[in-house]
């Protein structure tokens, strides 16, 4: 997996990096929570300021979009995403683009390596079909974010496909797709510059019915540092 | 054909563990045995005039869009192995449901669309079953062009593309830029390579093919026939294509689509419960 993030790296040689810098201290963030497991999450994250998404035991996929702060209509978007990098994941280097393909993030640093792109996010209705009828009323991230966009005036019609941090879903040659037992260790992270001022929405996932969260979900931590001054 | 799961619900993380190994391998399994399947779709490879409810021919560049009564079938022709036809699609009597391309993937365990998949919507519930197929070369993972790819691809913004095409379409139906999520384009053979880069393979669309789509619900169907943006050909080049609406019937009791996999059943367990009387 280390080795695949470093091809990442040389894949985005282009991409804006930062020179390589010690690791922030926790001390010196502006904001610092966990969420607790199963929990959704939002803030605004603004220009120039690092978000770290921390994984704190391991193997716990957190279900993540992004919105343009000033206008919800521009959000996150997978398509422009991959096809601006030409490659189905993300890691350091790698950059977020918007429905719009505007740069909205850069991801600035990944100690796990292993992102999920493109299965997008539990929700009540698909369990059902994938796991069966008895799951509908289990909690799930779809709900996580119906509970955060609705705060900000937003709908269902506002949910798109996500970024699942964490999460390892391999796409083979032949196109099949499933999730496999999460890579990260307890601890690693993954940290991201803010390139416009992002309204970033966590849904810690729930989902207990295939491998994302080790079939048991935990708290994740999320820190923000501001953007260095001058 | 459908395979029966372990009755007893899972508590522990062992025991979900053992049953997704369960889902999985019954995957893999129907994946396995996908082409002995033969179902019970017979489309016929010119469609009666009499079964023609509309058809349209969509210049290189442009888009359509059009209702679908459910059961009703949706032909797009590519006469001219033009590369790449991007839609999206709508439940019509509630526009909040739509294609969601990161369910249609992880329901079906695939990215690889092909005759008996399934479209699924946001909701569990499928919007199109792809009852006839005759290139299986279509991108659920990537979409379609925009002004940037254009510009990144041909130097030139000003092309027509998907996204905008998408706005169109779906703007003089009362809906907005919050209304398009990620679509599918059918015609546009997209596979990963084992790095996971995205490819392109080359041969895989013929002149003639053409890709039925049965509507499952009343559904805003929204075509955009613009170039994808992996397509190799150095220049924007769109050639036309041809949609026909028709009436296909009513599924067999032996569909392909409805009973493939257990999740095609319960797909349309979830789709028919909703067109109850």
């Amino acid at each position: 997996m280390r080795r695949f993030a470093r091809e990442r790296e040389e894949i985005f040689m282009s991409a804006s990096t930062s020179p390589t810098v010690p690791p922030l201290a926790a001390e010196a963030a502006s904001y610092d929570k966990v969420i607790p497991a199963a929990a959704p999450w939002s803030r605004v994250v603004r220009r120039g300021q690092l978000l770290r998404i921390v994984d704190l035991e391991g193997q716990q996929a957190v279900d993540t979009l992004f919105y343009n702060a000033h206008d919800y209509a521009e959000r996150y978007s997978v398509h422009d995403t991959l096809l601006a990098q030409g490659h189905a994941y993300i890691s350091t280097g790698s950059v977020l683009l918007s429905n719009e393909s505007n740069v909205m993030a850069t991801i600035t640093a990944d100690t796990c390596g292993r992102h999920d792109t493109s299965a997008g996010a539990c929700s009540c209705e698909a369990n059902t079909v994938r796991f069966g009828q008895h799951t509908r009323y289990m909690h799930a991230c779809r709900e996580n974010f119906l509970l955060e966009l609705t705060r900000y005036g937003m709908t269902k019609r506002d949910v798109v496909s996500n970024l699942n941090f964490f999460m390892n879903v391999p796409i083979l040659p032949d196109g099949e797709l499933a999730i496999v037992d999460g890579v990260s260790q307890p601890g690693d992270y993954v940290e991201m510059r803010a390139e416009i001022d992002l309204l970033c929405v966590i849904s810690n996932c729930p989902q207990v019915n295939n491998p994302c969260n080790g079939f048991r979900p935990t708290p994740v931590r999320v820190l923000i540092w501001d953007a260095p001054s001058g | 054909m459908v395979t029966e799961l372990n009755a007893s619900l899972p508590t522990t993380p062992e025991e979900y563990r053992q049953r997704y190994v369960e889902l999985q391998r019954a995957a893999q399994d129907s994946a396995a045995r996908r082409p002995a399947v033969a179902g019970d779709i017979r489309n016929p490879a010119v469609v009666p005039a009499e079964q023609i409810v509309r058809e349209e021919t969509i210049p290189g560049g442009w888009y359509w869009s059009t209702r679908l009564t459910r059961g009703q079938t949706l032909r797009i022709i590519n006469d001219d192995a033009t590369s790449g036809v991007s839609a999206l699609f709508w439940n019509a009597d509630d526009t909040s449901e739509r294609y969601n391309a990161a369910d249609t993937v992880k329901l079906q365990w695939s990215a690889a669309v092909s005759r008996g998949s399934m479209l699924f919507s946001d909701m569990g519930r499928v919007l199109m079953s792809v009852t006839e197929d005759s290139s299986a070369a279509h991108d659920a993972l990537l979409g379609g062009s925009t002004a940037t790819s254009n510009r990144r691809r041909f130097g030139d913004q000003a092309l027509r593309n998907s996204r905008d095409n998408f706005i169109l379409a779906i703007a003089k139906h009362g809906l907005g830029r919050r209304d398009i999520p990620p679509c599918i384009t059918f015609f546009a053979p997209v596979r990963t390579d084992e790095a996971g880069r995205f490819i392109w393979r080359g041969d895989a669309v013929k002149p003639g093919d053409f890709v039925d789509l049965r509507a499952e619900m009343n559904v805003l169907a929204a075509l955009s026939n613009c170039p994808h943006p992996l397509a190799p050909s150095p220049r924007w080049a769109a050639e036309p294509v041809r949609a026909i609406v028709w009436r296909s019937g009513e599924p067999g009791p032996h569909d392909l689509c409805r009973h493939r996999t257990d999740e095609a059943v319960r797909g349309f367990e979830n789709t028919d419960a909703a067109f109850r009387a």
